[in-house]
């Protein structure tokens, strides 16, 4: 297989662009793409500050090189989430990769500033894992976001991921999801601009773009995610793909192009007026926002049950 | 050959030479969840591998919450 640009050999087929790249021009395909992602949608303004949630796995690193390379100013933001030896060896690799490229990051360890780790704060709040860990991420990445003052917050989903997530918001027909599911979120009453500039790679090439760049990754999968239904979306996608090259994209960037606006106008209805949270200040619709409700049951002593007789 | 596939990580010896296609396809493996590397360099899937290689194939699936 020779390069599609430069016709020296390929280290890499991407069937979708029906094509082959050497390192070099593989890894200008990534930053095109993203640069293209980030003007199409609007993401980033030349000079922005980014703040990059970093898990210290492929996406999150390829991601923060590549705003870096782009010359966007963009420092790290790792959560340590308390997930036993794993949450200590990714945050490992975020660490070694910012100081190896001289990048400020951040570190909030979730059980040090709020007395609890996802798996125990989901049996206590009866959460799949999954879900308490997307809550506590959103919102504390929205909170370092706005505390820092920064334009805007960078996540590392891949088009993998919102594809996957648009197969199961249209399996069960969720509107409301799917009126949200934007590469881009404008900053709203509190919350910061929330942006997607990886969503025209795929995972396949986020990975292959850390292995050309040298950029170590935590490989393994998270032990909370095994068998949930988002691996379950994507392996099927890849199915399709494998069948049909170009579907993956071609499903999401045409629900973009020709479905999403649909489902705004229900979300735009639905809007609720949004207040300070009593507990933290974060914005809410509710009285109390969902991440100091989990952080209330999650920290809760276990109740004590007394016998017959009124002893313990 | 000697094959390492991770998530779990595990070891198996497959007789080549064979191209990278035609392992993914042994091992019954999607071509588009996966990355093989090959005396620590990323290959395409055209290549072929050779008997002595040490190789490695990298799920690129990662899931959860994001």
């Amino acid at each position: 297989m020779k390069c599609r640009v430069c016709r020296g050999p390929a280290v890499i087929d991407i069937r979708r662009h029906n094509a082959n790249f050497c390192r070099e021009h593989f890894l200008r395909l990534c930053r095109d793409q993203v640069e293209k992602a980030i003007r199409r949608f609007g993401m980033l303004q030349p000079g922005e500050r980014v703040l990059v949630a970093v898990s210290g796995g492929k996406d999150s690193l390829a991601l923060w090189d590549i705003l870096v390379d782009l010359g966007y100013s963009a420092d790290g933001f790792y959560l340590g989430l308390g997930i036993g030896d794993y949450s200590d060896e990714s945050a490992g690799y975020a660490h070694r990769y910012a100081e190896s490229r001289n990048l400020t990051l951040h570190t909030v360890d979730l059980p040090a500033t709020h007395g609890f780790d996802i798996p125990g704060g989901a049996r206590a709040a009866k959460r799949a894992p999954c879900s308490a860990c997307g809550l506590s991420k959103r919102h504390l990445f929205d909170e370092a976001a706005r505390r820092g003052g920064y334009d805007a917050l960078a996540t590392g989903h891949n088009l993998d991921d919102e594809a996957a997530v648009l197969m199961g918001n249209t399996l069960r027909w969720q509107t409301e999801y799917l009126g949200r599911q934007l590469p881009v979120l404008e900053a709203r009453d509190g919350f910061p601009r929330k942006v997607k500039p990886l969503v025209r790679l795929s995972e396949r090439e986020t990975a292959a773009y850390c292995l050309l760049r040298g950029i170590d990754y935590i490989v393994e999968e998270c032990p909370m995610a095994v068998g949930n239904k988002h691996l379950a979306y994507k392996a099927a996608l890849n199915d399709i793909e494998v069948q049909s090259p170009g579907a993956k994209h071609d499903f999401y960037f045409g629900f973009l192009e020709r479905a999403s606006e649909r489902f705004r106008a229900e979300v735009e209805q639905d809007r609720a007026a949004l207040a300070a949270c009593e507990r933290c200040g974060s914005p809410t619709d509710a009285g109390v926002c969902a991440f100091c409700r989990l952080t209330e049951r999650a920290t809760a002593r276990a109740p004590v049950h007394f016998s017959d007789r009124g002893s313990p | 050959m000697r094959v390492v596939l991770r998530n779990p990580t595990r070891e198996i010896d497959v007789d080549g030479p064979m191209t990278v296609h035609t392992l993914l396809q042994r091992l019954d493996l999607n071509r588009e969840s996966h990355l093989v590397i090959c005396d620590g360099e990323l290959v395409a899937g055209d290549r072929t591998l050779p008997s002595g290689a040490e190789v490695e194939i990298r799920s690129v699936i990662s899931g959860g919450s994001r």
